[in-house]
Protein backbone atom coordinates (compact mmCIF):
# COMPACT_ATOMS: atom_id res chain seq x y z
CA UNK A 1 0.00 0.00 0.00
CA UNK A 2 2.62 2.60 0.97
CA UNK A 3 4.52 1.66 -2.61
CA UNK A 4 1.69 2.53 -4.26
CA UNK A 5 1.29 5.65 -2.68
CA UNK A 6 5.10 6.70 -3.14
CA UNK A 7 3.64 6.10 -7.21
CA UNK A 8 0.65 7.99 -7.03
CA UNK A 9 2.41 11.22 -6.11
CA UNK A 10 4.92 11.21 -8.55
CA UNK A 11 2.60 10.51 -11.52
CA UNK A 12 -0.67 10.00 -12.91
CA UNK A 13 -2.84 8.05 -11.65
CA UNK A 14 -3.96 4.71 -12.71
CA UNK A 15 -7.35 2.99 -12.79
CA UNK A 16 -7.58 -0.95 -12.87
CA UNK A 17 -10.96 -2.27 -13.76
CA UNK A 18 -11.34 -5.79 -14.02
CA UNK A 19 -14.04 -8.23 -13.80
CA UNK A 20 -14.45 -8.81 -9.63
CA UNK A 21 -17.62 -6.92 -10.29
CA UNK A 22 -19.48 -8.39 -7.34
CA UNK A 23 -18.02 -7.42 -3.63
CA UNK A 24 -17.31 -4.00 -2.23
CA UNK A 25 -14.91 -2.12 -4.06
CA UNK A 26 -11.70 -0.79 -2.21
CA UNK A 27 -13.35 1.76 0.50
CA UNK A 28 -10.51 3.63 1.17
CA UNK A 29 -10.91 4.95 -2.40
CA UNK A 30 -14.10 5.03 -2.73
CA UNK A 31 -14.90 7.49 -0.12
CA UNK A 32 -12.19 9.80 -1.19
CA UNK A 33 -13.45 9.84 -4.32
CA UNK A 34 -16.92 10.54 -2.50
CA UNK A 35 -15.72 13.40 -0.43
CA UNK A 36 -13.98 14.78 -3.22
CA UNK A 37 -17.19 15.40 -5.29
CA UNK A 38 -19.39 15.97 -2.49
CA UNK A 39 -20.45 19.87 -4.15
CA UNK A 40 -21.99 17.79 -7.00
CA UNK A 41 -24.01 16.07 -4.35
CA UNK A 42 -25.14 19.49 -2.76
CA UNK A 43 -25.51 21.24 -6.43
CA UNK A 44 -27.10 18.29 -7.77
CA UNK A 45 -30.10 18.31 -4.72
CA UNK A 46 -30.45 22.36 -5.36
CA UNK A 47 -31.14 22.04 -8.65
CA UNK A 48 -33.71 19.36 -8.02
CA UNK A 49 -35.26 21.68 -5.66
CA UNK A 50 -35.37 24.42 -8.18
CA UNK A 51 -36.66 22.20 -10.65
CA UNK A 52 -39.32 20.83 -8.33
CA UNK A 53 -40.43 24.45 -7.28
CA UNK A 54 -40.35 25.58 -11.13
CA UNK A 55 -43.21 23.49 -12.04
CA UNK A 56 -45.44 24.97 -9.38
CA UNK A 57 -47.81 27.73 -9.89
CA UNK A 58 -46.70 29.09 -6.12
CA UNK A 59 -43.27 28.10 -6.28
CA UNK A 60 -41.39 28.30 -3.62
CA UNK A 61 -44.24 29.32 -1.07
CA UNK A 62 -45.14 25.45 -1.83
CA UNK A 63 -42.55 24.25 0.46
CA UNK A 64 -44.09 25.95 3.13
CA UNK A 65 -47.78 25.20 2.26
CA UNK A 66 -47.24 20.96 1.15
CA UNK A 67 -46.49 20.26 4.75
CA UNK A 68 -48.90 22.60 6.27
CA UNK A 69 -51.61 21.09 4.81
CA UNK A 70 -50.75 17.58 5.68
CA UNK A 71 -50.87 18.98 9.14
CA UNK A 72 -53.93 20.14 8.83
CA UNK A 73 -55.52 17.06 7.19
CA UNK A 74 -54.04 14.53 9.79
CA UNK A 75 -55.37 16.83 12.85
CA UNK A 76 -58.62 16.70 11.11
CA UNK A 77 -58.33 13.09 10.82
CA UNK A 78 -57.20 12.55 14.35
CA UNK A 79 -60.43 14.87 15.65
CA UNK A 80 -62.69 12.88 13.87
CA UNK A 81 -61.63 9.16 15.09
CA UNK A 82 -60.99 10.56 18.73
CA UNK A 83 -64.28 12.93 19.31
CA UNK A 84 -61.73 15.66 20.38
CA UNK A 85 -59.64 14.13 23.08
CA UNK A 86 -56.36 15.74 22.55
CA UNK A 87 -56.65 18.79 21.97
CA UNK A 88 -54.42 20.82 22.93
CA UNK A 89 -52.15 23.57 21.30
CA UNK A 90 -49.05 20.84 22.86
CA UNK A 91 -50.61 18.47 20.96
CA UNK A 92 -50.78 19.83 17.75
CA UNK A 93 -46.92 20.98 17.83
CA UNK A 94 -46.14 17.33 18.20
CA UNK A 95 -47.86 16.56 15.20
CA UNK A 96 -46.44 18.73 13.10
CA UNK A 97 -42.84 17.74 14.34
CA UNK A 98 -43.69 14.65 13.90
CA UNK A 99 -44.96 15.14 10.48
CA UNK A 100 -42.54 16.98 8.93
CA UNK A 101 -39.80 14.94 10.28
CA UNK A 102 -41.43 12.09 9.27
CA UNK A 103 -42.04 13.51 5.60
CA UNK A 104 -38.31 14.00 5.49
CA UNK A 105 -37.67 10.37 6.04
CA UNK A 106 -40.48 9.30 3.85
CA UNK A 107 -39.07 12.17 0.96
CA UNK A 108 -35.70 10.68 1.16
CA UNK A 109 -36.81 7.35 0.40
CA UNK A 110 -38.94 8.28 -2.17
CA UNK A 111 -36.47 10.84 -3.53
CA UNK A 112 -33.50 8.03 -3.27
CA UNK A 113 -35.67 5.23 -4.91
CA UNK A 114 -35.86 7.10 -8.12
CA UNK A 115 -32.09 8.66 -7.81
CA UNK A 116 -30.55 6.44 -9.75
CA UNK A 117 -32.80 5.21 -12.66
CA UNK A 118 -33.92 8.94 -13.13
CA UNK A 119 -30.46 9.58 -13.70
CA UNK A 120 -30.09 6.73 -15.93
CA UNK A 121 -28.28 8.94 -18.98
CA UNK A 122 -25.60 10.25 -16.24
CA UNK A 123 -24.83 6.67 -14.75
CA UNK A 124 -24.36 5.73 -18.43
CA UNK A 125 -21.91 8.37 -19.41
CA UNK A 126 -20.01 9.46 -16.38
CA UNK A 127 -17.57 7.66 -13.46
CA UNK A 128 -17.87 8.37 -9.91
CA UNK A 129 -19.22 7.49 -6.74
CA UNK A 130 -22.85 6.49 -8.01
CA UNK A 131 -23.60 6.40 -3.45
CA UNK A 132 -23.48 11.09 -4.46
CA UNK A 133 -26.94 9.85 -6.21
CA UNK A 134 -28.77 9.21 -3.04
CA UNK A 135 -27.20 11.20 -1.23
CA UNK A 136 -28.12 14.11 -2.90
CA UNK A 137 -31.47 13.18 -2.69
CA UNK A 138 -31.30 13.11 1.04
CA UNK A 139 -30.01 16.84 0.91
CA UNK A 140 -32.93 17.30 -1.46
CA UNK A 141 -35.37 16.08 1.28
CA UNK A 142 -33.60 18.17 3.87
CA UNK A 143 -34.18 21.07 1.65
CA UNK A 144 -37.78 20.73 1.72
CA UNK A 145 -37.56 20.39 5.52
CA UNK A 146 -35.56 23.19 7.02
CA UNK A 147 -38.64 25.42 5.89
CA UNK A 148 -41.19 23.66 8.48
CA UNK A 149 -38.62 24.73 10.79
CA UNK A 150 -40.28 28.27 11.39
CA UNK A 151 -43.24 26.74 11.10
CA UNK A 152 -43.11 24.62 13.83
CA UNK A 153 -41.31 27.19 16.23
CA UNK A 154 -44.43 29.61 15.23
CA UNK A 155 -47.18 26.82 16.67
CA UNK A 156 -44.73 25.89 19.45
CA UNK A 157 -44.48 29.48 20.68
CA UNK A 158 -48.15 30.56 19.82
CA UNK A 159 -49.73 27.39 21.70
CA UNK A 160 -47.98 29.32 25.00
CA UNK A 161 -44.86 27.05 25.34
CA UNK A 162 -41.50 28.77 26.23
CA UNK A 163 -38.20 27.71 24.63
CA UNK A 164 -36.08 25.06 26.64
CA UNK A 165 -32.63 23.73 26.31
CA UNK A 166 -33.45 20.28 26.07
CA UNK A 167 -35.09 21.09 22.80
CA UNK A 168 -31.38 21.50 21.58
CA UNK A 169 -31.12 17.58 21.89
CA UNK A 170 -33.58 17.43 18.66
CA UNK A 171 -30.41 17.97 16.99
CA UNK A 172 -28.62 15.30 17.30
CA UNK A 173 -31.76 13.05 17.08
CA UNK A 174 -32.55 14.94 13.90
CA UNK A 175 -28.63 14.24 12.59
CA UNK A 176 -29.39 10.26 13.32
CA UNK A 177 -32.30 10.56 11.27
CA UNK A 178 -30.47 11.91 8.56
CA UNK A 179 -27.42 9.12 9.22
CA UNK A 180 -30.90 6.73 9.09
CA UNK A 181 -32.56 8.41 5.57
CA UNK A 182 -29.06 8.21 3.82
CA UNK A 183 -29.08 4.39 4.27
CA UNK A 184 -32.49 3.83 3.57
CA UNK A 185 -32.13 6.21 -0.04
CA UNK A 186 -29.26 3.87 -0.71
CA UNK A 187 -30.84 0.93 -0.38
CA UNK A 188 -34.51 1.95 -2.15
CA UNK A 189 -32.07 3.29 -5.04
CA UNK A 190 -30.50 -0.15 -5.53
CA UNK A 191 -33.57 -2.18 -5.14
CA UNK A 192 -35.41 -0.09 -7.80
CA UNK A 193 -32.54 -0.64 -10.58
CA UNK A 194 -33.76 -4.40 -10.20
CA UNK A 195 -37.21 -3.54 -9.64
CA UNK A 196 -38.71 -0.63 -11.30
CA UNK A 197 -42.07 -1.05 -9.04
CA UNK A 198 -40.39 -0.18 -5.38
CA UNK A 199 -41.51 3.56 -5.98
CA UNK A 200 -44.90 2.04 -6.71
CA UNK A 201 -44.64 -0.09 -3.54
CA UNK A 202 -43.03 2.82 -1.04
CA UNK A 203 -45.91 5.10 -0.58
CA UNK A 204 -47.72 2.03 0.95
CA UNK A 205 -44.88 1.24 3.20
CA UNK A 206 -44.81 4.63 4.51
CA UNK A 207 -48.41 5.04 5.20
CA UNK A 208 -47.68 2.25 7.51
CA UNK A 209 -44.80 3.47 8.94
CA UNK A 210 -46.92 6.39 9.75
CA UNK A 211 -49.39 4.48 11.28
CA UNK A 212 -47.38 2.70 13.82
CA UNK A 213 -44.82 5.17 14.31
CA UNK A 214 -45.29 7.98 17.30
CA UNK A 215 -46.63 11.00 15.18
CA UNK A 216 -50.55 10.91 15.43
CA UNK A 217 -50.14 10.14 19.51
CA UNK A 218 -47.50 10.25 21.72
CA UNK A 219 -44.72 8.00 21.92
CA UNK A 220 -45.98 6.92 25.42
CA UNK A 221 -49.58 6.86 24.74
CA UNK A 222 -48.91 4.17 22.23
CA UNK A 223 -51.31 1.14 22.08
CA UNK A 224 -49.81 -1.92 23.73
CA UNK A 225 -48.84 -3.72 20.13
CA UNK A 226 -47.84 -0.64 18.79
CA UNK A 227 -45.24 -0.46 21.38
CA UNK A 228 -44.47 -3.84 20.56
CA UNK A 229 -43.80 -3.50 17.33
CA UNK A 230 -41.77 -0.61 17.57
CA UNK A 231 -39.26 -2.60 18.61
CA UNK A 232 -39.07 -3.55 14.59
CA UNK A 233 -40.02 -0.26 13.92
CA UNK A 234 -36.98 2.29 13.44
CA UNK A 235 -39.16 5.45 13.31
CA UNK A 236 -40.33 4.42 16.62
CA UNK A 237 -37.56 5.85 18.57
CA UNK A 238 -36.45 8.39 15.90
CA UNK A 239 -39.50 9.90 15.91
CA UNK A 240 -40.58 9.10 19.16
CA UNK A 241 -36.86 10.99 20.71
CA UNK A 242 -37.87 13.56 18.21
CA UNK A 243 -40.87 14.68 19.74
CA UNK A 244 -39.88 14.35 23.30
CA UNK A 245 -37.11 16.79 23.19
CA UNK A 246 -38.49 18.83 20.50
CA UNK A 247 -42.28 19.20 21.67
CA UNK A 248 -42.17 18.26 25.19
CA UNK A 249 -38.50 19.20 26.23
CA UNK A 250 -37.81 15.63 27.94
CA UNK A 251 -34.35 13.75 28.16
CA UNK A 252 -35.07 10.42 26.11
CA UNK A 253 -33.75 7.67 28.02
CA UNK A 254 -30.38 6.26 27.55
CA UNK A 255 -31.93 3.30 25.88
CA UNK A 256 -33.77 5.19 23.71
CA UNK A 257 -30.76 6.97 22.38
CA UNK A 258 -29.25 3.68 22.31
CA UNK A 259 -32.01 2.18 20.06
CA UNK A 260 -31.81 5.56 17.67
CA UNK A 261 -28.13 5.05 17.39
CA UNK A 262 -28.49 1.69 16.60
CA UNK A 263 -30.96 1.68 13.89
CA UNK A 264 -29.71 4.54 12.46
CA UNK A 265 -25.82 2.88 12.13
CA UNK A 266 -27.14 -0.45 10.97
CA UNK A 267 -29.56 1.14 8.54
CA UNK A 268 -26.67 3.11 7.33
CA UNK A 269 -24.23 0.36 6.83
CA UNK A 270 -26.63 -2.09 5.59
CA UNK A 271 -28.05 0.25 3.01
CA UNK A 272 -24.89 1.59 1.79
CA UNK A 273 -23.42 -2.03 1.85
CA UNK A 274 -26.28 -3.01 -0.41
CA UNK A 275 -25.68 0.15 -2.94
CA UNK A 276 -22.30 0.11 -2.99
CA UNK A 277 -21.71 -3.98 -3.30
CA UNK A 278 -23.96 -3.41 -6.43
CA UNK A 279 -23.56 -0.34 -7.82
CA UNK A 280 -20.80 -1.17 -11.09
CA UNK A 281 -23.55 -3.80 -11.89
CA UNK A 282 -26.00 -0.69 -12.48
CA UNK A 283 -24.93 0.79 -15.73
CA UNK A 284 -25.58 -2.74 -17.80
CA UNK A 285 -28.85 -2.69 -16.07
CA UNK A 286 -30.64 0.45 -16.99
CA UNK B 1 1.90 -7.25 -23.93
CA UNK B 2 3.31 -4.74 -21.14
CA UNK B 3 1.45 -4.57 -18.13
CA UNK B 4 1.03 -2.03 -15.85
CA UNK B 5 -0.66 -4.24 -13.28
CA UNK B 6 1.73 -4.32 -10.36
CA UNK B 7 0.60 -0.95 -9.72
CA UNK B 8 -2.58 -1.27 -8.48
CA UNK B 9 -4.19 1.57 -6.51
CA UNK B 10 -7.15 2.10 -8.74
CA UNK B 11 -10.47 3.28 -8.04
CA UNK B 12 -12.24 0.55 -8.43
CA UNK B 13 -10.28 -2.26 -8.10
CA UNK B 14 -8.91 -5.07 -5.96
CA UNK B 15 -5.72 -3.05 -4.47
CA UNK B 16 -4.62 -6.81 -3.40
CA UNK B 17 -3.02 -7.80 -6.74
CA UNK B 18 0.46 -5.71 -5.83
CA UNK B 19 3.37 -8.73 -6.47
CA UNK B 20 5.47 -9.40 -3.45
CA UNK B 21 8.17 -10.40 -5.40
CA UNK B 22 8.97 -6.98 -6.94
CA UNK B 23 11.26 -4.71 -4.64
CA UNK B 24 10.38 -1.04 -4.51
CA UNK B 25 13.49 -0.31 -6.53
CA UNK B 26 12.23 -2.50 -9.27
CA UNK B 27 8.68 -1.38 -9.20
CA UNK B 28 10.00 1.93 -9.53
CA UNK B 29 12.33 0.96 -12.81
CA UNK B 30 9.59 -0.97 -14.78
CA UNK B 31 6.68 1.51 -13.95
CA UNK B 32 9.01 4.84 -15.53
CA UNK B 33 9.31 2.53 -18.82
CA UNK B 34 5.58 1.75 -18.90
CA UNK B 35 4.50 5.19 -17.61
CA UNK B 36 6.43 6.56 -21.04
CA UNK B 37 4.54 4.27 -23.27
CA UNK B 38 1.46 3.12 -22.75
CA UNK B 39 -1.56 5.48 -21.37
CA UNK B 40 -4.46 2.27 -21.74
CA UNK B 41 -3.60 -1.46 -21.97
CA UNK B 42 -7.07 -3.68 -22.74
CA UNK B 43 -6.63 -7.54 -21.50
CA UNK B 44 -8.99 -10.11 -23.10
CA UNK B 45 -12.13 -7.93 -22.31
CA UNK B 46 -15.50 -9.09 -22.54
CA UNK B 47 -18.35 -7.57 -21.70
CA UNK B 48 -21.64 -8.88 -21.33
CA UNK B 49 -25.17 -7.25 -20.95
CA UNK B 50 -27.50 -9.46 -19.07
CA UNK B 51 -31.02 -7.40 -19.74
CA UNK B 52 -34.16 -8.30 -19.24
CA UNK B 53 -35.33 -7.09 -23.09
CA UNK B 54 -38.88 -7.43 -23.55
CA UNK B 55 -39.79 -5.42 -19.98
CA UNK B 56 -39.43 -3.57 -17.32
CA UNK B 57 -38.39 -5.54 -14.28
CA UNK B 58 -40.72 -5.57 -11.30
CA UNK B 59 -41.77 -7.44 -8.25
CA UNK B 60 -45.20 -8.09 -9.51
CA UNK B 61 -43.62 -9.99 -12.64
CA UNK B 62 -40.70 -11.78 -10.38
CA UNK B 63 -43.81 -13.19 -8.47
CA UNK B 64 -46.08 -14.07 -11.52
CA UNK B 65 -43.23 -15.62 -12.95
CA UNK B 66 -42.30 -17.91 -9.45
CA UNK B 67 -45.96 -18.67 -9.33
CA UNK B 68 -46.11 -19.71 -13.05
CA UNK B 69 -42.75 -21.84 -12.85
CA UNK B 70 -40.79 -19.36 -15.24
CA UNK B 71 -37.55 -18.94 -14.99
CA UNK B 72 -36.09 -15.07 -15.28
CA UNK B 73 -35.52 -14.73 -18.48
CA UNK B 74 -32.10 -12.70 -19.42
CA UNK B 75 -31.56 -11.80 -23.02
CA UNK B 76 -27.46 -11.92 -22.93
CA UNK B 77 -25.58 -9.77 -25.25
CA UNK B 78 -21.87 -10.54 -25.48
CA UNK B 79 -20.94 -6.66 -26.66
CA UNK B 80 -17.57 -7.24 -26.43
CA UNK B 81 -15.36 -10.35 -26.75
CA UNK B 82 -12.19 -10.94 -26.03
CA UNK B 83 -10.74 -7.95 -27.29
CA UNK B 84 -6.79 -7.01 -26.44
CA UNK B 85 -4.51 -3.96 -27.02
CA UNK B 86 -2.71 -1.09 -26.27
CA UNK B 87 -2.62 2.35 -26.72
CA UNK B 88 0.12 4.55 -26.38
CA UNK B 89 0.75 8.23 -24.85
CA UNK B 90 -0.12 10.86 -27.89
CA UNK B 91 -2.12 8.39 -29.97
CA UNK B 92 -5.25 9.48 -31.36
CA UNK B 93 -6.85 6.31 -32.12
CA UNK B 94 -10.16 5.35 -34.65
CA UNK B 95 -12.56 3.14 -32.99
CA UNK B 96 -14.99 1.78 -36.10
CA UNK B 97 -17.19 -0.68 -37.24
CA UNK B 98 -20.80 -1.60 -38.07
CA UNK B 99 -24.19 -0.33 -35.73
CA UNK B 100 -23.68 -2.59 -32.45
CA UNK B 101 -20.29 -3.61 -32.97
CA UNK B 102 -19.26 -2.82 -29.02
CA UNK B 103 -18.02 0.25 -29.89
CA UNK B 104 -19.60 2.65 -26.83
CA UNK B 105 -19.31 -0.26 -24.73
CA UNK B 106 -16.02 -0.57 -24.91
CA UNK B 107 -15.14 3.42 -24.59
CA UNK B 108 -17.57 3.59 -21.61
CA UNK B 109 -15.72 0.58 -19.70
CA UNK B 110 -12.60 2.41 -20.10
CA UNK B 111 -13.98 5.39 -19.17
CA UNK B 112 -14.72 2.76 -15.84
CA UNK B 113 -18.70 3.29 -16.19
CA UNK B 114 -19.06 -0.45 -17.11
CA UNK B 115 -17.17 -3.56 -15.60
CA UNK B 116 -15.55 -5.91 -17.43
CA UNK B 117 -17.24 -9.25 -17.39
CA UNK B 118 -13.87 -11.06 -17.84
CA UNK B 119 -10.66 -9.34 -18.59
CA UNK B 120 -8.74 -6.44 -16.99
CA UNK B 121 -8.17 -2.84 -18.33
CA UNK B 122 -5.58 -0.34 -17.00
CA UNK B 123 -5.69 3.20 -17.53
CA UNK B 124 -3.22 6.02 -17.08
CA UNK B 125 -3.96 9.74 -16.42
CA UNK B 126 -7.50 11.49 -15.94
CA UNK B 127 -10.40 10.42 -18.19
CA UNK B 128 -12.76 12.92 -19.58
CA UNK B 129 -15.30 11.25 -21.45
CA UNK B 130 -17.61 12.84 -24.40
CA UNK B 131 -20.07 9.92 -25.31
CA UNK B 132 -23.12 9.55 -27.41
CA UNK B 133 -25.55 10.68 -24.86
CA UNK B 134 -24.05 14.68 -24.22
CA UNK B 135 -24.44 15.53 -20.54
CA UNK B 136 -27.13 13.78 -19.95
CA UNK B 137 -28.43 15.95 -16.71
CA UNK B 138 -32.09 17.06 -16.40
CA UNK B 139 -33.76 19.07 -19.45
CA UNK B 140 -34.81 21.20 -17.27
CA UNK B 141 -31.73 22.46 -15.91
CA UNK B 142 -29.84 25.65 -17.55
CA UNK B 143 -26.87 25.02 -19.57
CA UNK B 144 -24.75 26.69 -16.83
CA UNK B 145 -25.90 23.84 -14.37
CA UNK B 146 -25.15 21.58 -16.84
CA UNK B 147 -21.87 22.40 -17.10
CA UNK B 148 -20.88 23.12 -13.43
CA UNK B 149 -22.93 19.32 -12.18
CA UNK B 150 -20.34 17.88 -15.18
CA UNK B 151 -17.81 19.61 -13.78
CA UNK B 152 -18.20 18.50 -10.27
CA UNK B 153 -19.45 14.98 -10.97
CA UNK B 154 -15.38 14.91 -12.93
CA UNK B 155 -14.45 15.61 -9.58
CA UNK B 156 -13.24 19.22 -10.50
CA UNK B 157 -13.75 21.63 -7.60
CA UNK B 158 -16.29 24.58 -7.21
CA UNK B 159 -13.32 27.16 -8.19
CA UNK B 160 -11.42 25.46 -11.00
CA UNK B 161 -14.74 25.43 -12.64
CA UNK B 162 -15.56 29.01 -12.25
CA UNK B 163 -12.33 29.87 -13.65
CA UNK B 164 -13.09 27.64 -16.57
CA UNK B 165 -16.52 28.53 -17.32
CA UNK B 166 -15.99 31.36 -19.34
CA UNK B 167 -13.47 29.48 -21.66
CA UNK B 168 -16.50 26.29 -22.14
CA UNK B 169 -19.20 29.10 -22.69
CA UNK B 170 -17.20 30.67 -25.30
CA UNK B 171 -16.35 27.39 -27.27
CA UNK B 172 -19.68 26.28 -26.74
CA UNK B 173 -20.59 29.33 -28.52
CA UNK B 174 -24.24 29.18 -27.39
CA UNK B 175 -24.97 33.17 -26.40
CA UNK B 176 -27.73 33.59 -24.22
CA UNK B 177 -28.71 30.10 -24.55
CA UNK B 178 -26.20 28.95 -22.02
CA UNK B 179 -28.91 30.45 -19.25
CA UNK B 180 -31.62 28.44 -21.01
CA UNK B 181 -32.78 25.24 -19.85
CA UNK B 182 -31.27 22.69 -22.26
CA UNK B 183 -34.40 21.33 -23.17
CA UNK B 184 -34.75 24.55 -25.65
CA UNK B 185 -31.55 23.14 -27.33
CA UNK B 186 -31.12 21.69 -30.60
CA UNK B 187 -28.97 18.72 -30.63
CA UNK B 188 -26.23 20.16 -32.75
CA UNK B 189 -26.45 23.13 -29.33
CA UNK B 190 -26.07 20.30 -27.22
CA UNK B 191 -23.26 18.35 -28.46
CA UNK B 192 -21.27 21.90 -28.84
CA UNK B 193 -21.76 22.06 -24.92
CA UNK B 194 -20.76 18.47 -24.10
CA UNK B 195 -18.01 18.87 -26.36
CA UNK B 196 -16.62 21.89 -24.75
CA UNK B 197 -16.57 20.74 -21.43
CA UNK B 198 -15.23 17.28 -22.12
CA UNK B 199 -12.26 19.19 -23.99
CA UNK B 200 -11.77 21.84 -21.02
CA UNK B 201 -11.79 19.33 -18.20
CA UNK B 202 -7.55 19.00 -18.41
CA UNK B 203 -7.89 15.31 -19.34
CA UNK B 204 -5.05 13.29 -20.40
CA UNK B 205 -7.23 10.45 -22.25
CA UNK B 206 -10.39 11.63 -23.78
CA UNK B 207 -13.28 9.48 -24.96
CA UNK B 208 -15.23 10.97 -27.75
CA UNK B 209 -18.18 8.80 -28.81
CA UNK B 210 -20.03 10.35 -31.99
CA UNK B 211 -20.10 13.33 -30.21
CA UNK B 212 -19.50 16.05 -33.19
CA UNK B 213 -22.07 14.06 -35.92
CA UNK B 214 -24.49 16.74 -34.94
CA UNK B 215 -22.10 19.77 -34.62
CA UNK B 216 -22.23 21.89 -37.72
CA UNK B 217 -19.38 22.81 -39.95
CA UNK B 218 -17.96 25.71 -38.28
CA UNK B 219 -17.93 24.15 -35.27
CA UNK B 220 -16.60 20.69 -36.69
CA UNK B 221 -13.75 22.95 -37.72
CA UNK B 222 -13.07 24.90 -34.19
CA UNK B 223 -13.35 21.11 -32.76
CA UNK B 224 -10.88 19.63 -34.96
CA UNK B 225 -8.16 22.40 -33.65
CA UNK B 226 -9.15 21.98 -30.38
CA UNK B 227 -8.10 18.52 -30.76
CA UNK B 228 -5.45 18.86 -32.51
CA UNK B 229 -4.31 21.77 -29.63
CA UNK B 230 -4.94 18.89 -27.35
CA UNK B 231 -2.72 16.34 -28.96
CA UNK B 232 0.35 19.17 -29.03
CA UNK B 233 0.40 18.48 -25.44
CA UNK B 234 0.74 14.57 -26.05
CA UNK B 235 -2.59 13.45 -24.90
CA UNK B 236 -4.39 10.52 -25.92
CA UNK B 237 -7.87 10.45 -27.66
CA UNK B 238 -9.93 7.57 -28.60
CA UNK B 239 -12.72 8.79 -31.63
CA UNK B 240 -15.26 6.55 -32.37
CA UNK B 241 -17.19 8.13 -35.71
CA UNK B 242 -19.10 6.92 -38.46
CA UNK B 243 -17.13 9.29 -40.94
CA UNK B 244 -14.69 7.61 -42.34
CA UNK B 245 -13.27 10.37 -43.83
CA UNK B 246 -13.06 12.32 -40.28
CA UNK B 247 -11.00 8.97 -38.53
CA UNK B 248 -8.56 8.92 -41.82
CA UNK B 249 -7.46 12.75 -41.13
CA UNK B 250 -7.82 13.14 -37.46
CA UNK B 251 -6.24 9.60 -36.30
CA UNK B 252 -2.97 7.78 -36.76
CA UNK B 253 -4.17 4.37 -35.37
CA UNK B 254 -7.17 2.54 -35.74
CA UNK B 255 -9.16 -0.15 -34.37
CA UNK B 256 -11.97 -2.36 -36.20
CA UNK B 257 -14.67 -4.28 -34.02
CA UNK B 258 -17.35 -6.69 -35.31
CA UNK B 259 -20.13 -8.00 -33.45
CA UNK B 260 -17.48 -7.58 -30.44
CA UNK B 261 -14.76 -9.31 -31.93
CA UNK B 262 -11.14 -6.87 -32.43
CA UNK B 263 -11.12 -7.52 -36.40
CA UNK B 264 -8.19 -5.24 -37.04
CA UNK B 265 -5.47 -2.71 -36.12
CA UNK B 266 -3.48 -0.80 -37.85
CA UNK B 267 -2.47 2.79 -39.25
CA UNK B 268 -5.69 4.77 -39.80
CA UNK B 269 -5.80 4.85 -43.21
CA UNK B 270 -5.04 0.97 -43.53
CA UNK B 271 -8.01 -0.04 -41.45
CA UNK B 272 -9.81 2.66 -42.91
CA UNK B 273 -9.20 0.94 -46.57
CA UNK B 274 -10.11 -2.63 -45.19
CA UNK B 275 -13.18 -2.17 -43.33
CA UNK B 276 -14.65 0.28 -47.01
CA UNK B 277 -13.17 -2.64 -48.86
CA UNK B 278 -15.29 -5.17 -46.56
CA UNK B 279 -18.53 -3.06 -46.35
CA UNK B 280 -18.57 -2.83 -50.16
CA UNK B 281 -18.21 -6.97 -50.59
CA UNK B 282 -20.57 -7.68 -47.93
CA UNK B 283 -18.40 -10.44 -46.39
CA UNK B 284 -18.71 -11.26 -42.95
CA UNK B 285 -14.99 -9.79 -41.34
CA UNK B 286 -14.73 -13.17 -39.60
CA UNK B 287 -14.63 -14.82 -43.17
CA UNK B 288 -12.03 -11.62 -44.81
CA UNK B 289 -9.81 -12.59 -41.44
CA UNK B 290 -9.73 -15.79 -42.54
CA UNK B 291 -7.75 -15.16 -46.02
N1 LIG C 1 -27.87 -1.16 -22.08
C1 LIG C 1 -27.81 -2.24 -22.88
N2 LIG C 1 -28.43 -3.37 -22.52
C2 LIG C 1 -28.36 -4.46 -23.31
N3 LIG C 1 -27.69 -4.53 -24.45
C3 LIG C 1 -27.04 -3.43 -24.86
C4 LIG C 1 -27.07 -2.22 -24.12
N4 LIG C 1 -26.33 -1.30 -24.77
C5 LIG C 1 -25.88 -1.90 -25.88
N5 LIG C 1 -26.29 -3.19 -25.96
C6 LIG C 1 -25.97 -4.16 -27.01
O1 LIG C 1 -24.57 -4.29 -27.07
C7 LIG C 1 -24.12 -4.35 -28.40
C8 LIG C 1 -23.08 -3.27 -28.64
O2 LIG C 1 -23.67 -1.99 -28.50
P1 LIG C 1 -22.86 -0.64 -28.63
O3 LIG C 1 -23.74 0.46 -28.21
O4 LIG C 1 -21.57 -0.79 -27.93
O5 LIG C 1 -22.62 -0.57 -30.21
P2 LIG C 1 -21.91 0.57 -31.07
O6 LIG C 1 -20.78 -0.05 -31.74
O7 LIG C 1 -21.65 1.76 -30.24
O8 LIG C 1 -23.04 0.88 -32.15
P3 LIG C 1 -23.38 2.29 -32.86
O9 LIG C 1 -22.44 2.41 -33.98
O10 LIG C 1 -24.77 2.08 -33.34
O11 LIG C 1 -23.27 3.36 -31.84
C9 LIG C 1 -25.36 -4.22 -29.26
O12 LIG C 1 -25.72 -5.52 -29.70
C10 LIG C 1 -26.42 -3.69 -28.36
O13 LIG C 1 -27.66 -4.22 -28.69
MG1 LIG D 1 -22.42 3.73 -30.14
Amino acid sequence: MSKTAELEKQDDPIHIFQSNSIGLPHLPTYFRELWRRRDFAYEMSRSTLRIQQANTVIGKFWLVLNPLLLAGVYYFLVMVISSGSHRGPEYFAHLVAGIFAFYFISNSMIGGAASITGAARLVMNASFPRLLLPIAAVRTAFGRFIPTVPIFMIFYVIGGSTLKWQQLLAIPVFGLMMVFSIGMAAFFAALQVYFRDTTAFLPYLNRILLYISPVLYYPDQARHYFKLIGVFNPLFPLLGAFSDTLVRGIVPSVGVWLACVAWAISAFLFGCWFFMSREREFAVRL
Amino acid sequence: MSSLSDFDSSSFGDPSETDPGLSAENILKVHKEVTEQLAISVQNLSITYKTQFERVPTVKKAVAGLVRGEKNKFKVVEAVNDVSFDVKHGTILGVIGHNGAGKSTLLRSIAGILAPTTGRIEVRGNISTLLALGLGFHPQLTGRENVILGGLASGLSREEINDKFLEIANFADLGDFIDLPTRTYSSGMNARLAFSVAVHMDPDILLIDEALSTGDAAFKRKARIKMEELMGNARTMLVVSHGLGTIKELCNDAIWLDHGRLVGRGSADEIVDRYTDFVDSGNSAVVLEDF
